[in-house]
């Protein structure tokens, strides 16, 4: 106790305010001051954001942060408390149905929130108590539960394992839903803990939680009565992720250390926050525009109004006095509430309605992604999903893809595809082989023929099934069925397959698969002793000696055997450039060309050489291992030397080729992505190797792509330390892809001028951080700019051994760089979901991994192919209908408000409303909502087909270019124009008011309507020009709304109405239908809106590659589809 | 390419419907439906305008519009009309003295006669307005100051009318009927013609007082109160006149019962809010002779008398009086032809410069496009 006191107050724990305690089990120690149990937090993950209390009042004031719908909050407030032209209700209506229509969708998401969290924190673990096993809810484990854990669950919590159903005290372990890599890892157990957990009586001291997956830090005192306490350290070995799952191991028992929110996975998630598309960006940009041209307006109008007043006889002329109070009134309290009331009569310009609709738009049209059938996968039987539809049009103008790899362009299961041996191909696959073109002594070969000489073939052979670190997996009553049908030869296959592996890299797995395949079965390890099974069914053994283990520096592994015979082998396998330079030239030749080919159609390549090791060069060897394994200082480096020293002279047996098969139709999906410009970035954790053939395979690389290289290995350098070395490379690439290039025009990515050399970058997550963290902090700019530069300039850019954490900063860095282009990514594990929600849209694959990426991602798709429809066709038109819903929006409601405010002029500034109340009212409600709903919904200004086929029309949308100032000044001098049109049209034609053929005048109410029915026909017809797709619903809506407005208008003139406090528009409309001059008037003022539009869609000629495609679709016809049922 | 996908697809997507449904469990597959609508196939209708839609309709507004403007300009000028400003600000004119002496408490009232010349004749009916000038009879504190519910004769809003009449809502504690400031600066100028015949006599010209209003205000809108026109200065008892007015609602015309109270169409006509500062009221009718062989005003010398009760000048103030006769577009104005004419001829000629344009350019456009 004293010496533990001494070692906390000595300092020889520094982070003892960063560390925590943990009594394993809750057992008080014998020697502890006091059983202190801390509060940690509990086991439960909270993703949600309401409770039922905390909804109302926190979910009204995020709705109210919201610039618009404040604006709208204190607009009503003001027509509550002033005196205004029009009521409350023409305002506050919409408004709380916008308000409530959003806290019901919210709290419907938070539901779901809830009821993923329950699943989560509900289930069932095994914790041991006192003895006995209790079940317990997961969210119920407290930090120092004993919990148990059996074969592929996941593990509730981060454990420090304590005992393992293996002897070995072992246990492996799959991180695939963390960091992405499936293969087995193993973790050990503490050293030295007991065999009955019931008597242990341990602490663990540890580092305070922290999002590194890959460290931890840590001791364990371990009490034995009548024993000095033992210290053992623990390392990230120890530790069992949550979200990690056990394999291969029946059961485990660990102790939690860190629980819910603390877990190192939790840690990597970053808070959900709310993503706003572009498009709401560029409607709050356009908001202030008509938010100064409303207060503008406002102002002229209070500054005309006391101007005009000033003059004799015009504020108050008899015929017109004002009431006591108004007389009374303060002066300049007077002019601010005729501000408030001329902001009042012309707030319609900024509508309510553009929120409802846009939501409405945006809920309702993420229903034809969940319909549509073309993302519906057989395997899984489900569809699209769609979680956020805020951000549908999002998808139509994505700049950068940021792609997982393992899950989501490869299926993560290699394949052994063919081998070379001795210059010979074997493909294994194929029933007849064609004859390639690229090498000429390549014949077809079926079947082992033999080409090579059989010698050759075998020894290949056995050096791929002795060349690994791969064990079989111990499911004994196979291993003992395998050896019962020894011999029979029809069975075997299929008992082959069920033979499982466990390795570090699948593709080992594959190797030793392939060589299955030819005869060569691996039969296991046994104490030093490898069995394989050779094609004549005997069973050779061989002493393994030496494994010298796989680094990515030396990128190769070699293994020392010993034959019965006596002799002493090494074989070896690795990347063609760390082989070839090793062994004799003349051999080289004649499997580079296969080699080659290999690499550039996205397979992974090996080469195996061997070479026969003299018991005196066996001796040396073996002395100069044990020597460098022992050493205290330069472990690492001595042990690479004598690697690299016994590794030469070696003679080259032939090359294998692997498959990491593609997702289906990837190549073609990363294709069709770069061809509508988009710049595809690869974001994985696992190898650079392995993920550059992805990058192959997919076609992201290609033959003539140069590869910019930023690796640690690029970094090894003599003279120059790494962070020098970098800068150097930086400097080097950027001159190469940014300086000499050619200026590349906007728009267009160098995959359409070929003349240019393509570039492709590759960096790793260590010189990344490096990148983004430099000693001096001076350089980051530098270092983050060029960077950037360099990758901006490259066809496609492949980030290989990235943390999750590092992806999101990844995507995080191009999201802030110039121009803040939007970002999508796309991954199917855990270890995607911080790129996920960093990107402005987050897509989930619906893969093998788990749900994690699908819940936290915006949409989830089956399949990485999907990704093509949901951009090119999905996105695109989405895109196209809000801009189009937006821009009209503001249209409608200047060439709407316009002549309200130039009615002011003629009306001695009185806030005198042009429009009848109803007409107010209802213009965005009724008669002019459901045609721009119906256009936003189902528009195709171009058909699918067509998008689909010609990836660049999504270039046409890039940028926001139909959100920009030009179209948007477009639309408003259109809306301009119009209401001057509408105003003095009207205007000139009462100059002499007596329109009825019985010379009977009309009145301001008659004005306010022949107005109106102008503006609403213009507008509804204005959207008909515009309509491309017109399906029965545009047509019903359309002329339905029109005939509503005709309907609407008889019947609100047709009565008189008892609620009502002034009959204003009784008979007007029918009326003003008997009128021919109001006739002829609304009919040529149409004609005379509408010319201009008419005039610039004929002159404005198809461009871009869809024009021939547009033309010959024949006008005015019915195109009919056809119909897939 | 694209065709051969999807048919893969759908080969896919129907296997394993026909199987889950025939399996056991027959687990209702989630695939969604391949309808027209979900699958966004509607069939549509794909109309793209092109020069070759859009000539011709601009030749067919053209060659419409500019018959239909020649007729409308042709019909307003053969429209007469005639107007005449009496309001008396010149020392020459003869309504002078009363302009100038005005005040709203004498008794006697001030005429003025006013004579003019009538250069061509009248034919037909001719409609007699009374035009002002500068009234803002479109301001919001004016237009909202009435009661609707009062003048359709409801009891309760006679006695007790609503706040928007303030400051004309009572007077002497009594409600006024009809209450607010529309009402109260009715138009009370009273309008006499009268031609001066050549041998020397002096004719009064028959002025019709009906028909002047819309025919829904005189009958549904407008109605006195206990639906009844008789006995109105019992209903109105318990009322107080206009402040401005010389004479209570139930004596605007006591010879008409029907055109008497609120259902007065001098009344309802200037109830009906003019849409500009400068307007004109329907005041009389001058019905076309019975003979058909006269025409309505002759060619010559008429004198207008008026009794000048309306007080203009405070404000600005003009006043007029027009005759005029009516045709199908009501009354003269040349603005709708001109407009037709104009627009007929822009679309015509913009017709024509389309038709050079396509014929040239898009020619040559399509020829360069061919190579790429």
């Amino acid at each position: 106790m004293l010496r533990r006191r001494l070692n906390r107050l000595c300092g020889g724990d520094e982070k003892r305010v960063d560390s925590r305690t943990i009594y394993v089990g809750h057992r008080p120690c014998p020697d502890t001051e006091a059983f202190i149990p801390s509060k940690f937090c509990d086991n439960r993950i909270v993703s949600s954001k309401y409770t039922v209390w905390n909804f109302l009042p926190k979910n009204l004031f995020e709705q109210f942060r919201r610039i618009a719908n404040f604006y709208f909050l204190i607009i009503f407030l003001v027509q509550v408390i002033v005196d205004t032209p029009t009521s409350p209700v023409t305002s506050g209506l919409p408004l709380f149905f916008v308000i409530t229509v959003t806290a019901i969708k919210q709290g419907y998401e938070d539901c779901l929130r809830h009821k993923a969290d329950n699943e989560v924190n509900k289930y069932l673990v095994t914790v041991l108590e006192d003895g006995r096993s209790v079940k317990k809810e997961s969210e119920k484990i407290k930090v120092g539960d004993v919990v148990e854990v059996v074969e592929d669950e996941t593990f509730p919590c981060d454990l420090i394992l304590l005992q393992s159903s293996r002897e070995d005290g072992t246990c492996f372990v799959t991180t695939a839903s963390l960091d992405g890599e499936s293969n087995h890892k193993t973790h050990y157990t503490v050293p030295d803990t007991e065999k009955d957990l019931q008597a242990l009586t341990a602490t663990i001291e540890c580092e305070q939680p922290q999002p590194d997956l890959y460290k931890f830090v840590g001791r364990m005192h371990i009490y034995k009565p009548e024993q000095e306490p033992a210290v053992r350290s623990l390392g990230p070995e120890n530790l069992l992720l949550k979200g990690a799952t056990l394999k291969n191991t029946k059961k485990i028992y660990g102790v939690a250390v860190y629980t819910g929110m603390e877990t190192k996975m939790a840690l990597n998630y970053q808070g959900k926050s709310q993503k706003r598309s572009a498009v709401e960006k560029s409607i709050n940009a356009f908001l202030l525009v008509y938010l100064c041209i409303l207060i503008s307006k406002a102002v002229v109008c209070t500054t005309l109004k006391y101007v005009w007043q000033s003059k004799e006889g015009q504020d108050e002329p008899w015929y017109n006095q004002k009431t006591q109070k108004e007389k009374d009134t303060n002066m300049y309290l007077k002019m601010f509430t005729d501000f408030l009331s001329f902001m009042v009569l012309f707030n319609f310009i900024i509508p309510v309605s553009m929120y409802v609709t846009v939501e409405m738009q945006k809920f309702l049209g993420s229903f034809f992604i969940t319909w549509d059938k073309d993302f519906f996968d057989p395997e899984i039987q489900e569809g699209a999903l769609v979680n956020t539809s805020d951000l549908n049009e999002e998808l139509g103008q994505v700049e950068y893809v940021f792609t997982d790899k393992t899950g989501t362009l490869t299926q993560n299961n290699m394949e052994f595809i063919e081998c070379c041996i001795d210059g010979f191909q074997y493909k294994h696959r194929d029933t007849w082989s064609e004859v390639d073109g690229f090498t000429v002594t390549d014949g077809p070969v079926n079947k082992l023929q033999q080409k090579a000489g059989q010698e050759k073939e075998e020894l290949f052979l056995r050096a791929l099934c002795l060349c690994h670190t791969v064990q079989v997996k111990e499911a004994g009553s196979e291993e003992v069925l395998t050896d019962q049908v020894d011999g029979i030869d029809e069975m075997r296959p299929q008992l082959e397959e069920e033979r499982g592996f466990i390795a570090s890299s699948p593709d080992e797995i594959a190797l030793v698969k392939g060589a299955m395949k030819y005869g060569f079965t691996f039969l296991g390890l046994e104490s030093k002793s490898m069995k394989i099974k050779n094609r004549e069914n005997n069973i050779e053994e061989y002493k393994l000696l030496h494994v010298l283990n796989f680094d990515p520096v030396r990128r190769r592994m070699s293994v020392i055997v010993q034959t019965k015979s006596g002799e002493t082998l090494l074989f070896c396998k690795g990347a063609d450039s760390s082989i070839f330079p090793r062994v004799k030239p003349e051999e080289v030749d004649r499997i580079r060309m296969h080699v080659e080919r290999n690499a550039t159609e996205g397979y992974r390549t090996l080469c195996v050489a061997f070479k026969q090791l003299s018991a005196e060069e066996y001796a040396v060897a073996d002395t100069g291992l044990r020597e460098a394994r022992l050493a205290l200082q330069d472990r690492e480096e001595k042990l690479i030397a004598v690697y690299n020293q016994v590794e030469t002279g070696m003679s080259l047996i032939g090359a294998t080729a692997v498959e990491d098969r593609l997702q289906e139709e990837a190549a073609e999906t990363m294709e069709a992505l770069q061809g509508a410009g988009m710049k595809v970035w690869v974001l994985t954790g696992d190898k650079m190797e392995t993920a550059k053939s992805t990058c192959y395979a997919c076609r992201l690389f290609q033959r003539g792509t140069e590869l910019l290289e930023l690796t640690l290995r690029t970094l090894e350098d003599e003279r120059l330390k790494r962070e020098e070395k970098l800068r150097e490379l930086l400097q080097e690439y950027h001159r190469k892809a940014v300086q000499d290039a050619p200026p590349v025009k906007a728009g267009v990515t160098r995959s359409w001028s070929t003349a240019n050399q393509d570039y492709g970058f590759i960096i790793d997550g260590a010189t990344l951080s490096i990148v983004m963290n430099p000693q001096h902090e001076v350089d980051a700019s530098q270092y983050k700019s060029l960077f950037l530069q360099i990758c901006q300039n490259c066809t496609a850019v492949l980030c290989c051994r990235m943390a999750p954490l590092q992806k999101a900063q990844i995507v995080k860095m191009v999201k802030t760089s110039k121009g803040s282009p939007i970002t999508l990514s796309i991954g199917d594990g855990a270890n995607d979901v911080s790129m996920i929600l960093e990107a402005h849209v987050g897509i989930g694959i619906k893969g093998k991994e788990g749900r994690q990426a699908v819940r936290n991602s915006d949409y989830a798709i089956p399949k990485l192919k999907h990704l093509k429809k949901l951009l090119l066709a999905h996105g695109h038109l989405y895109y196209v209908r809000i801009a189009h819903l937006v821009q009209y929006f503001f249209y409608k409601n200047l060439c709407f408000i316009l002549p309200q405010f130039l009615y002011q002029f003629f009306c001695g500034y009185s806030q005198q409303p042009l429009y009848d109340a109803a007409y107010l009212t209802m213009y965005n409600i009724c008669f002019t909502s459901m045609p721009i709903l119906a256009y936003s919904l189902l528009e195709q200004h171009i058909s699918i087909e067509i998008l689909l086929d010609n990836a660049t029309l999504y270039r046409e949308i890039a940028n926001n270019a139909m959100l920009r100032w030009r179209p948007f000044l477009y639309w408003t001098l259109l809306g301009i124009f119009q209401g001057l049109l509408f105003f003095f049209g009207v205007r000139f034609l009462f100059s002499n008011p007596a329109l009825q053929d019985n010379g009977q005048v009309f009145g301001n109410w008659s004005y306010g309507t022949i107005v109106f029915t102008v503006l609403v026909f213009t507008v509804t017809l204005k959207l008909a020009l515009d309509t491309r797709h017109w399906t029965w619903i545009n047509h019903f809506v359309i002329w339905g709304s029109l005939a509503f407005y005709v309907f609407f208008s008889f019947f609100w003139g047709g009565i008189i109405w008892p609620f009502l406090k002034q009959q204003r528009l009784y008979f007007v409309f029918a009326n003003m239908l008997s009128s021919v001059s109001a006739w002829l008037v609304i009919i040529i003022l149409i004609i005379l809106s509408l010319l201009p539009e008419i005039l610039l869609v004929v002159l404005r000629k198809p461009r871009g590659p869809h024009s021939r495609q547009m033309a010959a679709v024949t006008p005015l016809s019915y195109k009919h589809l056809k119909e897939r049922y | 390419m694209m065709a051969s996908s999807y048919n893969a697809k759908d080969e896919d997507g129907h296997l394993p419907g026909s199987v889950g449904s025939g399996g056991p469990g027959a687990v209702k597959s989630k695939k969604p439906d391949n309808t027209a609508f979900k699958q966004q196939r509607l069939p549509a209708w794909q109309p793209i305008l092109t020069a070759g839609t859009v000539l011709p309709a601009f030749f067919m507004i053209g060659l419409i519009f500019i018959p239909i403007g020649i007729g409308l300009l042709v019909t307003s000028n053969n429209i007469k009309e005639f107007e005449i400003d009496y309001t008396g600000v010149d020392m020459s004119s003869p309504c002078f003295s009363c302009s100038q002496n005005y005040s709203w408490n004498s008794t006697s009232a001030c005429t003025c006669s006013v004579p003019f010349t009538l250069d061509q004749p009248f034919e037909s009916n001719v409609f007699m307005y009374y035009g002002l000038s500068n009234f803002y009879q479109n301001h919001r504190r004016y237009v909202k100051s009435r009661d609707d519910s009062q003048l359709n004769g409801d009891k309760s809003s006679l006695l007790n009318p609503s706040k928007e009449c303030e400051p004309y809502r009572t007077s002497d504690k009594k409600s006024i009927a009809p209450c607010g400031a529309i009402a109260n600066s009715l138009f009370n100028d009273t309008l006499e013609l009268f031609y001066n015949h050549p041998n020397g006599s002096k004719i009064t010209i028959h002025l019709e007082k009906t028909g002047i209003a819309w025919w829904t205000d005189k009958h549904v809108k407008f109605r006195n109160p206990g639906g009844n026109n008789n006995n109105l200065s019992s209903v109105f008892r318990d009322t107080s006149k206009p402040v401005n007015w010389h004479k209570p609602v139930y004596e605007l015309d006591p010879s008409d019962p029907d055109n008497n109270g609120f259902v007065n169409e001098d009344f309802i006509v200037w109830m009906r809010t003019a849409a500009l500062p400068t307007f004109r009221k329907l005041y009389r009718i001058i019905q076309k002779k019975k003979d058909n062989m006269t025409p309505t005003l002759p060619p010559g010398n008429y004198s207008l008398e008026v009794t000048y009760n309306y007080p203009v000048r405070s404000f600005d103030g003009r006043k007029r009086m027009i005759l005029s006769t009516i045709s199908w577009m009501g009354g003269k104005n040349p603005f709708l032809g001109i407009a037709y004419i104009t627009v007929g001829s822009v679309c015509f000629f913009l017709g024509v410069v389309l038709l050079i344009i396509h014929h040239k350019y898009g020619n040559r456009n399509n020829s360069a496009d061919i190579p790429n």
